[in-house]
């Protein structure tokens, strides 16, 4: 039962988070710094995102196989590859490293 | 998902799945109560990691324009993946297009997923020796990329990067992303400031 409590809790908290975003008036939205901050709260968040995806191992920062494999993908954003290419290069060089015990 | 070594039940694995859908809150659940932790503390580590979303609701709102009666049904699928798609978008339509495509194919992909997971199937082995934890933070960062064009954008990215990381070891799961936010309004800050600073010098001069 408790375990449907916490289900139960996460799933109204979680959903509400969300939807309060969707629901915030676009007027209020309108003045400029607002705007450029709404603009800017998802490239802080998912560049967070990013950082710790490929960096943290828990709580721990830990450099392995996947730093090489980001770097690659960063090599081929530059070169302009094609979306596809980029994720690629990432999975197999972070294999590849791997697999040569990295 | 590893809820079944959680001690979850097939029932209430996909539940969670199907009603939460923020893949970090549900891991952090279901590790919190496996760990015997108190099923309120559970949920409210969960809930501080979907609070990110949002920060992403504010954009999306502005991106898609949805009607208000759409509002609650689109709000389930607002997360990381459909944010990164969503702002990638040049137009609003590609936006609306992008957001619903992305959202429905993972809503089906994750609960699917997590059923064939609970009900024990085994996976395509271990993940991580095909180098597949690597394709999450790649995509992120190819979508990522096209955002970065004005200097602003960039050191707000930088700044996340940094508080993101350099908080990782000392504060609970999730909030070091919410603190890597204030990278947005501390750049906008320093970005206003130099601009009067420039406006202050141009006055001294002119006089």
């Amino acid at each position: 039962m408790t375990v449907w409590i916490a289900i139960a809790a996460t799933a109204l908290g979680c959903y509400v988070v969300k939807l309060a975003g969707l629901l915030v008036p676009a007027g209020a939205l309108e003045r400029p710094l607002v705007r450029r901050l709404a603009a800017l709260l998802p490239v802080a968040l998912l560049a967070a995102l990013t950082a710790q995806q490929t960096f943290a191992d828990g709580h721990v920062l830990v450099l392995d196989a996947r730093a090489a494999g980001l770097a690659a993908a960063a090599v081929a954003l530059v070169l302009r590859a094609p979306f596809l290419l980029v994720v690629a290069a990432a999975v197999l060089v972070t294999a590849g490293v791997r697999a040569l015990g990295g | 998902m590893t809820s079944a070594g959680g001690g979850l039940t097939l029932l209430q694995t996909c539940a969670l799945s199907l009603l939460v859908f923020t893949g970090a809150s549900q891991f952090a659940l279901v590790g919190a109560l496996a760990a015997g932790g108190n099923p309120l503390t559970a949920a409210a580590g969960a809930f501080f990691l979907g609070v990110r979303n949002t920060f992403y609701g504010l954009r999306l709102s502005q991106l898609l324009a949805l009607p208000r009666a759409v509002r609650p049904f689109a709000a389930q699928w607002v997360i990381d993946e459909t944010t990164a798609v969503t702002l990638a978008q040049p137009t609003r339509r590609a936006a609306r297009i992008g957001f619903t495509v992305t959202g429905l194919s993972l809503y089906l992909l994750w609960n699917l997923t997590t059923l064939l997971g609970a009900l024990g199937a085994k996976a395509i082995g271990d993940t991580e020796a095909w180098g597949l934890d690597a394709a999450g933070p790649a995509v992120f960062l190819a979508l990522l990329a096209p955002m970065l064009r004005t200097i602003i954008e960039r050191a707000v990215a930088a700044l996340a990067v940094l508080l993101g990381l350099g908080l990782l070891p000392v504060l609970p799961a999730g909030v070091p992303v919410l603190a890597a936010a204030l990278a947005a309004p501390i750049a906008l800050y320093v970005a206003g400031r130099r601009q009067t600073g420039t406006r202050n010098d141009a006055q001294e001069e002119d006089r």
